[in-house]
C-alpha cells in the first residue's frame, strides 16, 4: 500500500525569491493565492490563519523564519479531529535560480506516530499525543 | 514508524470494503456500544451475519468485546485503528499542487 509521511514538490518560479517571500509571508500575499482570508504574525511562534470558504480554517503556528530562503509552520492534520493535537510540519525553501526562483515544499509528519505513541495511543490512552507534539516542536526547534 | 502501521490501516480499509461492515461500524459510532442482537433488530443484517463481521472487526481491532453476560456482550467502536487510517487518506487528500499553481497565477498576475 506505501504509507506517505512526506509530501514534496517543486516549482518554478519567474520571479525573484524577494516577491516570493511576500506571497508567502504576508497575509496580503497568503490571501492572494492560499487563502481566502489570512492573518500572520511572522515570527518563530507566532499565529497564522487562514480561512476557506465559510466553513473551512487552517490555524497555523509559525516556526521558522529565515528571510528570503525558508518559511515554516505547523498545522493541524487535514482531516483528523480539530482537537487532535498532532500536526504536520510544512516548509517552503526559496533558491535563486537565474532571475527567478526554485520553491520547494515538503511537508512531513503524515507518519508520525512513534513506536511509544503508537504503542500508549493502542492502549487507548490519548495523552501520548501531548508528548508526540511535544516531541515535534523540540525536533523542529533543534531543526 | 511501526511496521504494522500499513498493516493496520489495511485491515480498515478492508473492513469498509463491506457494505454490511460499514453499516455495523457506522451504527456503534452513531449510537455506542451495542450488543449482536440489538446491532440485529437495527439493521437489515441477518444475526448470524452481523456474528460473522463482529468477529472479523474484533480480530482486526476495530471493535472490542465489553466484559459481560455471553448473550449480553456489548461491542464497542475502538478508533485507534481508525486514526492509523486517517493519516494515510490525510496525506492523499493534501493538496500542494492546485495551491501552487495558483501562487504562480497569483505572481504571474502581479507582474502585469
Amino acid at each position: 500500500m506505501g504509507f506517505p509521511d512526506r509530501i514534496e514538490r517543486t516549482v518554478e518560479l519567474k520571479q525573484a525569491p524577494g516577491r516570493v517571500w511576500t506571497a508567502l509571508t504576508t497575509a496580503e500575499g497568503l490571501a492572494g493565492w492560499f487563502g481566502d482570508t489570512a492573518t500572520i504574525d511572522l515570527r518563530p511562534g507566532g499565529s497564522a490563519r487562514m480561512t476557506f470558504g465559510e466553513e473551512h480554517v487552517a490555524n497555523m503556528r509559525v516556526e521558522r523564519v529565515d528571510e528570503p530562503s525558508a518559511f515554516g509552520f505547523t498545522w493541524h492534520i487535514f482531516g483528523l479531529p480539530e482537537d487532535d493535537p498532532r500536526r504536520t510540519y510544512v516548509e517552503f525553501t526559496l533558491e535563486p535560480n537565474g532571475n527567478g526562483t526554485r520553491l520547494k515544499v515538503v511537508e512531513t509528519g503524515f507518519a508520525q506516530l512513534s513506536e511509544e505513541a503508537y504503542k500508549v495511543a493502542f492502549d487507548g490512552n490519548t495523552t501520548g499525543w501531548a508528548s508526540e507534539l511535544g516531541e515535534l516542536v523540540t525536533y523542529l526547534d533543534a531543526a | 514508524m511501526p511496521p504494522d502501521i500499513e498493516a493496520i490501516a489495511e485491515q480498515v480499509f478492508v473492513a469498509l470494503a463491506d457494505p454490511s461492515r460499514r453499516a455495523l461500524l457506522s451504527e456503534l459510532a452513531a449510537a455506542g456500544p451495542a450488543t449482536g442482537t440489538e446491532l440485529a433488530c437495527r439493521l437489515p443484517i441477518t444475526r448470524q451475519a452481523i456474528a460473522k463481521h463482529l468477529a472479523l472487526l474484533t480480530e482486526a481491532g476495530l471493535v472490542i468485546a465489553e466484559p459481560g453476560e455471553r448473550r449480553r456482550v456489548r461491542y464497542r467502536l475502538r478508533s485507534a485503528p481508525m486514526r492509523v487510517a486517517q493519516q494515510f487518506l490525510a496525506a492523499l487528500a493534501r493538496d500542494w499542487d492546485g495551491p501552487l499553481v495558483a501562487l504562480q497565477q497569483h505572481l504571474d498576475k502581479l507582474e502585469e
